[in-house]
């Protein structure tokens, strides 16, 4: 909402000399947030100039400037004629011009002062419209004659040009919160700053202000001649009328070609909206002012009576904006005569019943219409208007009369038409619902002590009706004794809301009130005792451990959007029955390319790669933790409404259609594990580093892992490995991607990845880890080396191995493959080290070689390994 | 060198002389003097000290002196070989002791230049951020709770009190899960964290729900899609607004520095009554500078919105409002380290650039 601060003064007394800064904090204070100022940027002396002499001189750079003497009468201090340099050709002498002279300031904080420029002491500047903000004329300066036309007559040089061409005037942008619909007019602005600073308020929908002189806006009585209007709501929403009430004032003999007065088009100008013709300008006028939007008919397009009805299937309607609209029969609808449709009420009028150049006879509507009903159609018609967004928000009940008459007066006033008598106020509007309220509960609820008088003044000073005691006085208030019934009668307000203020509806609302006139400022800060909490969850520290382990591991977090669309699916080379292709799918996504959920966080961690290495990045390992969405069947989830617990088969079945999102962590690599440099070789990032990673994770979580060599997209084929739980629950998986996704996903060869959900790593290390006491005896060492076919993994002839040993065995590490020559093509020789130590005793020979054997057995039987 | 003593007329052999021992211990001690190398001194050693040397051999004619002469004989030669040997050992320390100097002279590697072999990883500051901020409510003796991403429409809006209805409902440029009626959103905030608690836990209750949230807004340099909040909510008998205020208060000052205040303003949200938008003081300027250029120089940075909790919210999630009353805040994580550590634009923390993770330590 845009506050041009000449027409606040005409509401409220604001005190002279009130820039629009401090009418903006003053705003701020009681809840209008700021969202811009404009115009007040200049700062004087400019004055009124006349050109005395021009002398154009040739510089050498081809340009011609003008080296001009002009008369500023008194305002240089001296009388003389001002030396100014001028570059614009579009005046003569005798011209009058605006001259800013040194010591002003123009928009942009360009301060002007005496300079040598071109060989002359130019002591200020003659403006243009770009420089003084008024315009994007850059080329020719302003001259007064033209520009203000017949404003300029009488203009004496010298004379201050700030107000003459409004350059005093400022706007203050606020923005309205969705409750404060009566915060859309000038009224409502000028009710609020006076709250704040306690500035006399003149309500204009009760006082005119003409020629200086104050005059009530006194709207006559409805007449039994009035047009004839029906309200004839058969479906209302919830049980509320979609229209209670509607005026209709007539007026004959408009000039439809006269204009509209020079200061109510600034006005409307200031406040953003464009002047169009005096019936349209005086209705957003009004509308500005007062906040009540209002319609105006060509009377002679109308057959009447109105019909005020919701839509019927099948109508249909062209709105102002030339846009054809099915209707839908929660549509609430203007008509005339029941048939013909006029327009969506609240929201836009048709085109056929619009006012034009030829209109002498004017209908005025006036109406108040439910505030869900103007949204709901505002919401299915993506059509919001001035009109339709202060409907939704709540506009006065009472208003309609007055700002249909203040709309007669004025188009009278300047179109030349004489005011109908007959007047029609239909419909009943419910009154303010009163409010019971705690005169202690400001106190209560803000932690500043409000004495009693304090609550009532601020409740009657925004409007309301305030009586002591409860409506109904409970007969349990009268104390058998005879005492406490004065406490208890005097501790209740039955508080009525002001009719402009329908979001005043329960005692908090008026709390807030009381505070934020009283001042949110006067809140004081005190530490509230929680009863002490228990930390992190197990679930928040796995996170972070998990995190700070890879972070350890040298690889970089980040965060990606979790948007995809199914052609990532292709690159990762997901089967055309993979789950994973299983999405939840946006019904407005940002990018049509990407309208679904990722199921895995590898769908979108490549992107950040790819980033990277179009960044210069040469070696690039990042990881991220984030949930991804599994969608569950297709179910949709209840939405019950505001204010009431849903019983609890509800809430299960709102709670069950939550699609499950489960945390992961997702690795992916590429580049140097480690760089060459002057203290040797570097190497290759390849998969053994990601398979690492993998197991770091789980080993900061103190979970053992199992793994099987697998199949599985998008990872190479030979290059993958599942990570289970002993029990054989599934952890993820890490390897190098496929070759053909490498390719897919623009990413360098031998790009490896891994993906863990964490909420299987996170129930699994959900335990307290139980410490042993550490062997004081000495290790023994033995290595073996192991013949077995090709087709025996690695892991499987070391768990062979393993348990062959036996309990003396420490550890076990395979630390060379062999397969070449010296052994057959379809055999490997796998060399372990054995690690042996007893918790009691020195370990001798004979054991370590008895143990050392048996697992070489055991991986003869097992694998048919022979040992070399 | 001798001959075998077939007369038994002891000779008086010449290497025993006391002027030849003499002489043999003054060539021993000059040679190992002179040896400036452990390889020297060893060659020293065998030529004067070992097997074959003078000395040596006339230890081994003292066998063959008749008795009378044997104990002058053997005396003088074993403090000939006693002093050549002390000899030895304290060359050799001192040599051994230059080379080991040597050796360390010769090994010494310049260090001046980080060596940047293995790459050291990072946090990501935002989560560092969001962490943070959860621990300063722990320490307030606050819990974690976290809710989903992709929520309920319900939990959303109307357990918050938004009317399916009301312009502010609208105006969350909400993600609607397809099919648009399906009752499922992407949460616009991290508030449906406060039903979900209250429902799940009861009163009295103080968690703070940090997440991630969404809103169609296209990305550029204030706005992403996806973004983060922490929403905090406090329930319990007797809290009021300056309570609201204090833990404001303590969180902007354990963020942005100490004794750091905040400021509330009025504001309108449909799940607090009254509300208020909070703005933290300029931690630069504190106020003092007009043309400050991080909070435009009027000394307060806004952060977020807050209030006291709404009776409706409390009756959907089952809390008696006549019984409890709480507030409620939630603001921006990436606003929060933006202001914190001096960034000037939010995409730089979404785009994943390691560049942007590396100005920063685990820590921030």
């Amino acid at each position: 909402m845009r506050v041009p601060l000449d027409w606040l003064r005409e509401y409220a007394e604001v005190p002279a000399g009130t820039t629009g800064t401090q009418v903006a904090a003053d705003l701020v204070r009681v809840g209008l947030e700021e969202e811009g100022l404009h115009g007040g940027d200049v700062q004087g002396p400019l004055v009124v100039g006349r050109v005395l002499e021009v002398t154009p001189e040739k510089q050498k750079n081809g340009k011609t400037i003008n080296w001009c003497q002009v008369d500023v009468g008194e305002a240089n201090g001296t009388g003389e004629p001002q030396g100014i340099v001028c570059g614009a050709h579009n005046f003569g002498v005798g011209d009058l011009v605006p001259v800013i002279l040194p010591g002003g300031v123009l928009p942009g904080n360009f301060e002007i002062s005496a300079r040598k420029t071109y060989g002359h002491v130019s002591a200020g500047m003659i403006c243009s419209s770009l420089e003084l903000g008024l315009g994007d004329d850059h080329d020719g300066i302003i001259v007064l004659t033209d520009w203000l036309g017949a404003g300029a007559e009488g203009l004496e040089p010298g004379q201050d040009a700030i107000p003459l061409l409004g350059l005093d005037r400022e706007t203050v942008e606020v923005n309205v919160t969705p409750d404060r619909g009566y915060c859309f007019s000038l009224r409502g602005i000028a009710r609020e700053y006076s709250h704040s600073t306690g500035a006399a308020y003149r309500d204009p929908a009760l006082v005119r202000v003409v020629d200086g002189q104050e005059q009530p806006l006194t709207a006559p009585a409805a007449t039994a001649d009035g047009f004839g209007v029906e309200l004839r709501d058969e479906a209302p929403l919830d049980g509320v009328q979609g229209c209670d009430r509607f005026v209709t004032r007539i007026v004959r003999g408009l000039d439809p070609q006269a204009p509209t007065p020079a200061w109510m088009a600034t006005r409307l100008t200031e406040a953003g909206m464009r002047p169009i013709s005096l019936a349209v300008d005086i209705s957003n006028y009004v509308m500005l002012a007062l906040g009540q939007p209002t319609h105006a008919y060509d009377l002679h397009k109308l057959a009447g009576p109105i019909v005020v009805r919701r839509a019927r299937a099948g109508e249909r309607l062209t709105t102002l904006d030339d846009v054809e609209r099915a209707l839908d029969p929660e549509d609430l609808l203007i008509t005339d005569g029941g048939e013909t449709v006029l327009g969506l009420a609240g929201v836009m009028g048709g085109a056929s019943s619009e006012v034009s150049d030829t209109t002498t006879d004017v209908l005025i509507e006036a109406a108040h219409f439910d505030p869900r009903t103007v949204a709901r159609t505002s919401r299915r018609h993506k059509l919001t208007s001035e009109a339709s967004k202060r409907f939704e928000r709540g506009v006065d009940h009472e208003l309609a009369p007055q700002a249909a008459q203040l709309i007669v007066e004025l188009m009278v006033e300047h179109g030349g038409g004489t005011a109908d008598p007959a007047v029609t106020d239909a419909g009943q509007v419910s009154p303010p619902e009163p409010i019971t309220f705690e005169v202690s509960m400001p106190t209560r609820y803000v932690g500043v002590d409000y004495p009693r008088e304090r609550v009532v003044e601020v409740l009657e000073t925004i409007g309301c009706t305030v009586t002591a005691g409860a409506e109904v006085t409970p007969a349990e208030a009268t104390g058998a004794d005879g005492t406490g019934s004065a406490g208890a009668s005097d501790g209740i307000l039955t508080v009525t809301p002001p009719s402009w203020r329908p979001d005043l509806t329960t005692p908090p609302d008026l709390v807030e009130e009381v505070a934020r006139i009283d001042g949110y400022d006067q809140i004081p800060s005190v530490l509230p005792t929680a009863p002490g909490g228990r930390g992190l969850t197990h679930a928040q520290r796995v996170r972070r451990t998990v995190a700070a382990a890879l972070a350890g591991q040298g690889l970089d977090e980040v965060l990606t959007y979790p948007f995809v669309g199914e052609s990532r699916f292709d690159d990762l080379g997901l089967g055309a029955d993979d789950h994973r292709r299983h999405a939840v799918r946006l019904a407005n996504p940002l990018s049509d390319e990407a309208p679904l959920m990722r199921t895995e966080l590898l769908q979108t961690l490549p992107d950040a790669v790819r980033r990277n290495l179009g960044r210069g990045a040469k070696d690039v390992a990042l990881f991220e933790i984030d949930t991804v969405t599994l969608p569950d069947l297709a179910r949709k989830a209840p939405v019950p409404g505001v204010g009431v617990k849903p019983d609890d088969a509800v809430l299960e079945e709102i709670l069950a259609a939550v699609p499950h999102q489960p945390w992961h962590v997702a690795m992916v690599a590429t580049g140097q594990a480690e760089r060459a440099g002057w203290w040797g070789a570097g190497r290759a990032t390849d998969v053994t580093d990601v398979v690492g990673w993998a197991h770091a994770v789980c080993d900061a979580l103190g979970v053992s892992v199992e793994r099987r060599q697998s199949e599985r997209e998008p990872f190479h084929p030979g290059r993958c490995v599942e990570l289970t739980l002993s029990d054989g629950t599934t952890i993820g998986w890490a390897g190098e991607l496929h070759p053909k996704v490498v390719k897919a996903l623009g990413v360098p060869d031998r790009t490896v990845a891994a993906e863990l959900d964490l909420e299987v790593l996170i129930a699994a290390s959900d335990r307290r880890a139980q410490g042993a006491p550490l062997s004081n005896h000495p290790p023994a060492g033995s290595d073996i080396a192991l013949t077995v076919s090709r087709s025996v993994s690695f892991g499987d002839l070391l768990e062979s191995v393993r348990a062959g040993a036996g309990e003396l065995l420490e550890s076990v590490r395979l630390f060379d493959v062999y397969r070449g020559d010296q052994i057959g093509d379809d055999q490997q020789s796998l060399a372990f080290h054995l690690t042996f130590r007893a918790d009691d005793r020195t370990l001798t020979t004979e054991e370590v070689n008895a143990a050392r054997d048996a697992a070489v057995a055991r991986a003869a039987r097992d694998h048919g390994a022979v040992q070399r | 060198m001798s001959g075998p003593n077939t007369n038994y007329d002891p000779v008086e052999v010449s290497a025993l002389d006391p002027e030849q021992v003499e002489a043999n211990v003054a060539d021993a001690l000059s040679a190992i003097t002179a040896a400036t190398s452990l390889e020297e001194l060893k060659a020293a050693r065998i030529a004067h000290a070992g097997e074959k040397s003078p000395l040596a051999l006339a230890n081994r004619e003292i066998g063959a002196l008749p008795p009378s002469a044997k104990a002058e004989a053997g005396k003088r030669v074993g403090q000939a070989r006693g002093q050549v040997n002390k000899a030895l050992a304290t060359r050799q320390a001192e040599l051994e002791a230059e080379r080991d100097e040597r050796i360390l002279v010769e090994e010494a590697m310049d260090l001046t230049v980080r060596p940047d072999r293995r790459p050291f990883g990072h946090r990501h500051p935002l989560t560092l951020t969001a962490e943070r901020m959860a621990d300063v409510m722990v320490g307030m003796g606050w819990e974690i709770a976290e809710g989903p991403g992709v929520e309920a429409e319900w939990f959303n809006f109307d357990a918050l009190n938004f009317d399916k209805d009301h312009p502010a409902r609208q105006m969350q440029d909400t993600f609607f899960v397809d099919p648009a009626d399906a009752g499922i959103v992407l949460r616009t905030h991290t508030s449906p964290g406060q039903a979900r608690s209250l429902l799940e836990r009861g009163a009295p209750l103080y968690v703070a729900v940090p997440g991630k949230t969404f809103r169609t807004d296209e990305l550029d340099a204030t706005h992403t899609p996806v973004f983060h909040q922490m929403e905090g909510l406090a329930i319990d008998e007797g809290l009021t607004m300056a309570h609201l205020k204090g833990t404001l208060d303590r969180l902007a000052s354990e963020l942005f520095g100490e004794g750091l205040k905040t400021r509330l303003r009025p504001a309108y949200f449909p799940f607090t009554e009254p509300s208020a938008e909070m703005d933290f003081q300029c931690f630069v300027c504190r106020g003092d500078d007009a043309e400050c250029r991080t909070c435009g120089g009027t000394g307060w940075i806004e952060w977020g919105g807050c209030g006291m909790v709404n009776h409706n919210v409390l009756r959907a999630c089952g809390i008696d409002p006549q019984r409890y009353q709480g507030f409620a805040f939630g603001m921006g994580v990436e606003r929060s380290l933006m202001f914190r550590n001096h960034l000037a634009d939010m995409r730089e923390i979404i785009e994943g650039d390691v560049r942007f993770n590396a100005q920063f330590g685990m820590e921030i």
